[in-house]
């Protein structure tokens, strides 16, 4: 759902909500050929093939053999060079998810190449050429590459292989139909002949782009769903040679540090400057609609200067709350009605049904604190003016769109003036897709400001930590009740929390009837099937800015829905799987790996005394994931995650072991921020700073990880997001089982256990 | 002018000795495989070896560093631990987004030139001040008992 309400949000236009009358979201003109091949670095004499594939065919449930036609614009996803290398342009960024590895594979698939030939390589900014079909924008989110590309590099692949062999049976003069291709060699088995890709490519380039296109069926799958396959990155990133936006060095670049208001929405009111101004290495200093830049020779000149800065704040209009006072008002929100977000029967008679008639209703109330996203690279970005106007970004760009559109309305240029050279990005869980490309926006702001030079904006831990951008804070009421039969009968869900799509491009489609969609999204749909259902919510607003984090809403949906299931099962007097299996017999796939997790977790089995084993199980971004977890209370009610058991349905993988990774990593994102991970302000400022106070999951709290994939022909979706729902509620509900004390205030730290 | 010794070259730098290790490997050096992660010595990104020892270069001023110091870099490290603990790496696909792995592998190569035979415990106490938001924990722990197999044999 999320994927067409952005689609259509990003029709509706960003221009109405802030960026002003020069935007807009019509079409870029689409590149030349010749522009396209020197911006993505391409010789002379190279095959470059692309794929466009008409929208209706990708809601298609079944894949179809035969895709067509294939799209003659010069639409590059791979390059096939003389010197034998097939390169593969990902349109998405690769923040570790492994995506360049997993559309490479795609690519290679189809193309017949061999593993060690292929490279990967990051698409310019084009909207008209890399639109990501779910949004309608250039951009990388909601674990949407791999259903994204799917398609289009399947039938890149094949097209680029048609043309080859094509190529060959021109040479040899043979039927085409006698020409075979494997790991990269194209040959005549009666003719004992045989070239490479390389030595075709000049010829293939000069031949018409086919116009069908045959796919590969899954049996003969040399690459797609193999586990032994390495990732594109795995050497540059082990021996130091991988560049992210924070290694970019260009001639004459600057570092430029902002000073921003320590309270969200506060503005500069004076600033005394000459100190700062006497650093050593300190170039300029500008005042800026968003903060004070200190510009340097480098970066310990630009942050000692920054700290010399004397700065008044207007906090006029900023947030002065503490986190406590919002808690406050949250909770006195949620006395009242908020909007509708799903009603099914009547849930209040439900409740009171069953508890007249020998069934049992359990309340809760969850507390969700803000969390920063803390991608291990903090962001920058480094912007160059060009000398024909508009400028070139370098960045781990994840809404390309976006942020053309933004520096062009900040520089006066075209959209397509505004180049983006997007680098491997370390990190980002959401923290890089913005509505307003907030860090390279002032990157834009500041090299407009100091056009002399390049300028590298480099935020600090702390300008990360203090930020903003947080998951919102939230609280969730639920009180439900099983009848004496031990059915879930009636639900009643009341969500009170900040949007992050309310003043923005997404609010007209993502907010329906007051409530924002991801706001809600695992609780308003969820698949337990109770005939009394009522989900409400309140939408409070602060000018502390939210955003998406690494599974959106589901980080906190999931987390309450699965603790009262272990709560109402118990009360039931059921084992948590068993509870859960009844209730999920028209969702097969959901009901697959929850049976899949409790059978390789040993769910039943006899546990020691002090250890405890918790499930849950949950659906988001299409995908289906459960989790066991084992953990210890010891003596002093101190706990520690022993073993995870993830089991993932995801449709057809196609690379295992990254899949298997985003799991691993997913299991930790989720327990990290459970045990510790909390961003609290007293009035209105961030009480964190950096990772001595918003303390990250560490090597010594990771516990040992089993993943197990259900085996699926069904289309692929996502792995990024989908494996953080369920792990903490799981860890939760296993603490549940030892103490019967439920875990509804995150994190846990607050609650003396960790 | 300052002068430090990197990866067994003699390097001569014009900055003020309050400037950390960090800043002048990645600002003066352009050696940029050394990472600035948090610059408070608390996620391990910059980790080099300061003849042998695992270092915070962010929390190390140039000045401080002896006329004798040897620092060594991702870019320079070598060796058989070295060796050992980049093959285990890639073999096992340790790497996500792999900003913080130059960190973690200097920490992993200065553990396993100690003890080529290291715990789980001397893991975690070797490890911990290495942070990864991925969370590439159990690949990297397997790397480093991978690693010491081949050490070892």
């Amino acid at each position: 759902m999320l994927h067409h309400l952005i689609r259509q949000a990003a029709r509706n236009g960003f221009a109405e909500h802030g960026f002003g009358d020069r935007l807009s979201l019509t079409p870029l003109p689409a590149s030349s050929r010749r522009g396209f091949l020197k911006a993505i670095g391409a010789g002379a004499g190279a095959l470059v093939v692309g794929a466009h594939l008409p929208l209706p065919a990708l809601a298609a449930e079944a894949a179809p053999k035969i895709v067509g036609p294939a799209d003659p614009r010069p639409h590059a996803f791979v390059i096939v060079a003389p010197d034998n290398t097939v390169t593969v342009l990902a349109k998405h960024l690769d923040k570790g998810q492994g995506i360049v590895t997993g559309l490479a594979t795609i690519v290679a698939e189809e193309l017949d190449a061999d593993w060690s030939q292929v490279r990967g390589a990051f698409a310019p900014a084009d909207q008209k050429l890399y639109a990501n079909h779910f949004f309608g924008v250039q951009g990388t989110g909601g674990s949407t590459a791999v259903a994204n590309s799917w398609d289009e590099l399947r039938m890149a692949g094949a097209a680029a292989r048609a043309m080859l062999v094509a190529a060959a049976a021109a040479r040899w003069n043979v039927p085409a139909g006698e020409v075979t291709v494997s790991k990269g060699v194209v040959r005549h088995a009666a003719g004992n002949r045989s070239l490479t890709f390389g030595e075709l490519a000049e010829e293939a380039a000069k031949l018409p782009v086919p116009q069908q296109v045959k796919l590969k069926e899954q049996k003969d799958y040399v690459l797609i769903g193999k586990p032994d396959l390495h990732r594109l990155d795995h050497v540059s990133k082990t021996n130091g040679t991988a560049i992210f936006s924070m290694d970019i060095r260009r001639p004459g670049q600057v570092t430029a540090v902002l000073a921003r208001s320590p309270r969200f929405g506060g503005t500069v009111k004076s600033v005394d400057d000459a100190a700062a101004r006497k650093v050593p290495g300190v170039i300029e200093v500008v005042s800026l609609p968003v903060g004070v830049a200190v510009i340097a020779k480098n970066t310990w000149a630009a942050i000692k200067g920054r700290e010399a800065l004397a700065v008044t704040w207007d906090d006029g209009k900023a947030e002065t709350r503490g986190t406590d006072a919002m808690l406050a008002d949250y909770r006195k929100a949620a006395e009242t009605p908020g909007a509708g977000a799903a009603n099914k029967g009547d849930a209040d008679k439900a409740i009171a049904d069953a508890k007249a008639k020998g069934g049992h209703a359990v309340e809760g109330e969850f507390v969700f604190p803000y969390l920063a996203h803390a991608p291990m690279e903090p962001l920058n970005a480094v912007v160059a003016l060009n000398p024909e106007g508009g400028c070139t970004i370098w960045a781990g760009s994840q809404f390309q769109t976006v942020e053309q559109m933004v520096a062009a309305h900040i520089l006066g240029c075209k959209p397509e003036q505004v180049k983006i050279d997007t680098q491997w990005a370390g990190g980002s869980f959401g923290r890089r897709a913005t509505t307003n490309a907030d860090y390279i926006a002032e990157a834009v702001m500041i090299a407009k400001a100091y056009p002399k030079a390049p300028v590298h904006l480099v935020w600090t831990r702390e300008d990360d930590i203090k930020g903003g951008r947080y998951r919102p804070l939230f609280l969730h009421r639920i009180t439900a009740a099983v009848d004496a039969k031990g059915d879930l009968v009636g639900w009643k869900q009341r969500i009170v929390g900040q949007s992050f799509m309310a003043g923005t491009p997404f609010e007209a489609v993502m907010v329906k009837d007051g409530v924002d969609a991801t706001m809600v999204e695992g609780a308003s749909d969820m698949a337990y099937p109770v005939a009394n259902l009522a989900v409400d919510a309140h939408t409070l607003a602060s000018p502390v800015t939210t955003l998406w984090w690494r599974s959106v809403g589901h980080t906190h949906t999931a987390y309450a829905k699965e603790v009262m299931i272990d709560r109402l099962a118990k009360a039931a007097g059921k084992d948590p799987v068993a509870f859960r299996m009844e209730m999920l017999k028209d969702h097969p796939r959901l009901a697959g790996v929850l049976k899949l997790a409790a059978e390789k977790a040993g769910w039943g089995q006899p546990l020691p005394q002090g250890k405890g084993r918790g499930v849950a199980v949950h659906e988001s971004f299409n995908t289906y994931v459960a989790h066991v977890a084992d953990v210890t209370v010891d003596a002093k009610g101190q706990i520690k995650v022993d073993r995870i058991v993830v089991a993932v349905d995801c449709g057809e993988v196609v690379n295992p072991d990254i899949v298997k990774a985003q799991m691993e990593g997913g299991a930790g994102w989720g327990i990290g921020h459970a045990l510790r991970g909390e961003i609290t302000m007293t009035d209105g400022v961030v009480d964190q700073a950096n990772f001595d106070s918003y303390l990250p999951l560490r090597m010594s709290d990771m516990p040992a990880v089993e993943v197990h994939i259900v085996p699926s022909h069904e289309r692929p979706t996502g792995a990024g997001e989908p494996g953080v729902p369920t792990v903490a509620p799981a860890v939760a509900n296993a603490v549940f089982s030892v103490t019967g004390q439920p875990l509804q205030t995150l994190p846990f730290s607050r609650g003396g256990i960790v | 002018m300052i002068r430090i010794n990197v990866n067994g070259e003699e390097r001569q730098v014009d900055v003020s000795e309050d400037m950390p290790l960090l800043w002048v490997l990645r600002d003066e050096l352009n050696m940029t495989g050394t990472k600035f992660g948090c610059g408070i010595a608390q996620c391990g990104a910059c980790t080099v070896h300061v003849d042998g020892t695992p270092t915070r270069a962010c929390q190390t001023p140039v000045g401080m560093l002896g006329p004798d110091s040897k620092v060594t870099t991702i870019e320079g490290v070598r060796g058989k631990a070295a060796e050992a603990v980049q093959a285990a790496w890639q073999k096992l696909d340790v790497v996500q987004c792999g900003y913080c792995q130059s960190g973690q592998i200097m920490s992993a190569v200065a553990l396993l030139t100690d003890n080529q035979n290291p715990t789980d415990q001397d893991i975690d106490a070797a490890m911990d001040g290495n942070v990864c938001r991925c969370a590439t924990y159990v690949r990297i722990r397997a790397a480093i008992k991978d690693a010491a197999q081949t050490m070892r044999a």
